[in-house]
């Protein structure tokens, strides 16, 4: 017997959350191969707060993928979401329409971001398709002065460089073929800043393990607190598997749950290095065979619409 | 056996299960167990003795009138069967399966004490999937009362309190973390022991008495135990499990290839990665698979490696197989399938190739000793005996943990020093009025049917609350 009489004593947010198929409602291209979503996930959007991350499943037979949140309007409902197609969702993702929907939306997942800084100096780095503008942003408001590093392998791959215009005091930009600002790696934007005799108090930085590692060495000898957010293999992304573990001053740490956000100081990055090649034989065929077959059934399949299970 | 008076109607041994054969099972995920035929049902349920005072009821977490469903079997009246199976519990073709009997229901059944006590699981099992086939509904008379109640989680302990609130007549929200309902049932274990379809089957039989099931939920993240309250929830049942996977915590634990059973059953189970690349999420399994561990996870996860290709499965236990926590049947199952048992030895530590994936372990051989806190014999390393073993992936089943999202977002509710949600055990009343809980979050990891039966109670206790 189905009742079909509801409790009207609840609010509707939550009714309408199952209605919700997480549409697509923008899309945008920043750069080659790097994309922007605004995606309708009103709880998401209410409770999220720098630092934390969602999962997406793109339709019922697809993996979950962590992504960090680039932005979010409670108001309207709306979270935005920024990727680099680098693998076979991604990828998939990035074929999606405005209109799509997207089968799950979890989060606000991991701990938000701590920042107990008030008047300091803060340099936040991010190498490659990395969204920090929440992060800079709460640095900002917290009274602190922002010096953004915004690195990518040549001119076109920097995004998002207006936004983070709005929420930094200075912004650095760095690229490995000198076609715009510095020559070569955030590194070294972020040497010169300490060369410079500026009183740095705080580094926030994101992007490839290798980036975050070199960062954390720069800082490490100038006892500079160093803040990285890494971007670990996750499942359920609540806890419960522990693919996302990581050595952090010698201790086992769960990125979702312990992080996102860990001392860049007490992080063994060359374990981490290693953990993320345990798939990668899997992920490359899974790329070719998605390459392989026609995009637009590809498409069509996550257009329609699921069941629950 | 003989000269006892009642054996006419015992009519011989149990009845044994027919199966898939070792040999074929360990090439598909299909179930084991096929299940008995109405022929052997009745043979089986004609067994009972029916007692006039029956043990077996009190050996039931969740208190299934089993004599009268057994007796409605032997009369061929299986809708009758059922529908007493049904007064008491919501999940029974899981619990058929799953439940470990031989330390329940069967364990003090009368004939037990001969050997062979009536294979109560079985006969549950077939009651359950014969109403299936059957395609007869049940219903439950429900006046719906209006007030609404939360519960947390779609384990066993989540589905079975929603089931019997709404059997009261509450409007019952389950949130579901995963993208999917059935918590540990879907996750944990594997397809040839719990068919999805049969999961997805009681899940339904849930729904149908009106509870809706809100997926990709985390209650501490999405929302929070006082935002439910806030939004019209008038109690809620905290059933999220253990959770979080235990280490062993030895040197090169990280090393590539080494899987918390938890994520490798998750990977199998609810990602479908035994299916890869038609399903996304991915799992590597090599030739010689070792596991840590000596319960029903531990077995699970050997079994699964092995079906996904290895040559060589060896499960490393630190007690002697006596001890082991897994039921009787998922070791002879998995003994039969090849799974090699190297029992009281303990692994000291993981050895890397040049590329960072697991090469080699290094165990140390134990003897038992004097009997520790649980009433088993603690395992006590032998000095010298230490030996190194060639594997090169590792699957490690000791155990769970507390997951701390809901303690940490639900202020002034009380957990003990290990993370676990303190509640009254008669009630599962917590610190905070209306907050109940039960299951894993409670007394850490334990039986599906323990949840279920920390469920009921908490369901009982939530009326009495609310009314």
């Amino acid at each position: 017997m189905i009742i079909k009489q509801r409790c009207g004593i609840i609010t509707r947010m939550v009714k309408e959350e199952v209605k919700v198929m997480h549409r697509i409602l923008e899309k945008e291209t920043l750069a080659s191969g790097i994309k922007a979503m605004i995606i309708e996930a009103p709880l998401v959007a209410r409770k999220v707060k720098p630092g934390q991350f969602i999962i997406l499943r793109i339709h019922e037979k697809g993996e979950r993928i962590p992504l960090t949140v680039a932005q979010f309007n409670p108001e309207k409902g709306t979270v935005r979401i920024v990727f680099q197609e680098v693998g076979k969702t991604t990828e998939h993702l990035g074929t999606l329409k405005p209109g799509d929907t997207l089968r799950d939306f979890i989060g606000p997942l991991g701990l938000p971001m701590e920042i107990n800084l008030h008047g300091g100096r803060v340099v936040c780095i991010a190498g490659g398709a990395v969204p920090i503008f929440l992060e800079a942003k709460a640095y900002k408001k917290a009274g602190n002065e922002v010096l953004t590093i915004l690195g990518a392998r040549t001119q076109e791959l920097i995004i998002l460089e207006k936004e983070m215009r709005e929420v930094s005091d200075k912004v650095y930009i760095t690229t490995d073929d000198g076609t715009y600002g510095i020559k070569g790696f955030v590194t070294e934007a972020l040497k010169r800043i300490i060369a410079e005799g500026s009183n740095v108090s705080e580094v926030f930085a994101v992007g490839p393990i290798p980036m975050m590692k070199a960062v954390s060495e720069i800082t490490r000898p100038y006892g500079i607190k160093t803040l990285v957010s890494l971007n670990s293999i996750m499942v359920d992304g609540t806890g419960m598997c522990g693919t996302c573990r990581v050595t952090v001053g010698g201790n086992m740490k769960f990125t979702c749950v312990d992080g996102p956000t860990f001392d860049g100081h007490q992080v063994d990055f060359d374990e981490l290095a290693l953990r993320q090649k345990r798939f990668l034989a899997q992920e490359k065929l899974s790329l070719e065979l998605f390459r392989g077959k026609c995009k637009k059934e590809a498409v069509v399949e996550s257009r329609r619409p699921t069941k629950e299970s | 056996m003989e000269g006892n008076k009642k054996t006419v109607r015992m009519r011989g041994e149990r009845q044994p299960m027919p199966e898939q054969g070792p040999r074929e099972r360990i090439r598909n995920f299909n179930e084991v167990a096929l299940g008995y035929s109405e022929e052997q049902a009745i043979l089986e349920a004609q067994r009972c003795l029916n007692c006039k005072r029956p043990s077996c009821i009190a050996g039931c977490p969740v208190e299934i009138d089993i004599p009268a469903f057994i007796k409605a079997i032997s009369d061929k009246n299986f809708l009758e069967a059922i529908r007493v199976i049904r007064e008491k519990n919501d999940l029974p073709a899981i619990c058929g399966r799953v439940c470990p009997q031989e330390t329940q229901c069967e364990k003090v059944c009368v004939l037990a004490k001969k050997g062979s006590p009536v294979a109560i699981g079985r006969l549950e099992r077939f009651a359950a999937d014969w109403k299936a086939q059957a395609e007869i509904p049940i219903r439950h008379k429900i006046s719906p009362n209006g007030i609404a109640v939360a519960v947390v989680g779609s384990g066993p302990g989540g589905l079975i309190c929603a089931a019997d609130l709404a059997k009261m007549g509450y409007q019952v929200t389950i949130f579901e973390a995963l993208h999917a309902p059935g918590g540990v049932l879907r996750y944990g274990i594997p397809e040839f022991r719990l068919p999805k379809s049969i999961l997805q089957r009681e899940v339904k039989n849930v729904e149908s008495l009106g509870v809706e099931i809100r997926i990709g939920m985390v209650i501490g993240k999405t929302l929070t135990v006082p935002e439910l309250f806030s939004q019209g929830y008038r109690a809620v049942f905290i059933a999220t499990g253990a959770g979080a996977p235990n280490f062993l915590g030895i040197p090169g634990e990280n090393l590539n290839g080494i899987y918390s059973a938890n994520e490798f059953l998750t990977r199998v189970n609810l990602m479908n990665a035994y299916q890869f690349p038609e399903y996304d999420t991915p799992i590597r399994v090599d030739k010689r698979v070792a596991v840590m561990g000596g319960g029903n996870v531990a077995m699970d996860s050997a079994r699964t490696a092995l079906r996904l290709g290895a040559e060589e499965v060896s499960l490393i236990y630190r007690r002697s197989e006596a001890e082991m926590p897994a039921r009787q049947e998922e070791v002879q199952h998995a003994r039969e399938e090849g799974i090699i048992f190297h029992i009281l030895s303990n692994p000291l530590r993981f050895l890397s190739d040049n590329q960072g994936w697991v090469q080699a372990m290094e165990c140390i051989r134990m003897e038992l000793g004097e009997p520790d806190q649980s009433g088993r014999r603690r395992p006590v390393p032998i000095s010298g005996s230490e030996f190194i073993m060639e594997v090169d992936t590792v699957i490690i089943a000791i155990g769970t943990s507390a997951n701390p999202i809901i303690a940490h977002s639900t202020p002034g509710l009380k957990i003990n020093g290990r993370g676990y949600i303190i509640v009254d055990p008669k009630t599962g009343q917590t610190s905070l009025p209306g907050v109940y809980a039960g299951g894993d979050i409670v007394t850490g990891a334990a039986t599906v049917i323990e949840a279920m039966g920390a469920g009921k109670i908490s369901a009982r206790a939530i009326d009495r609350h609310l009314r």
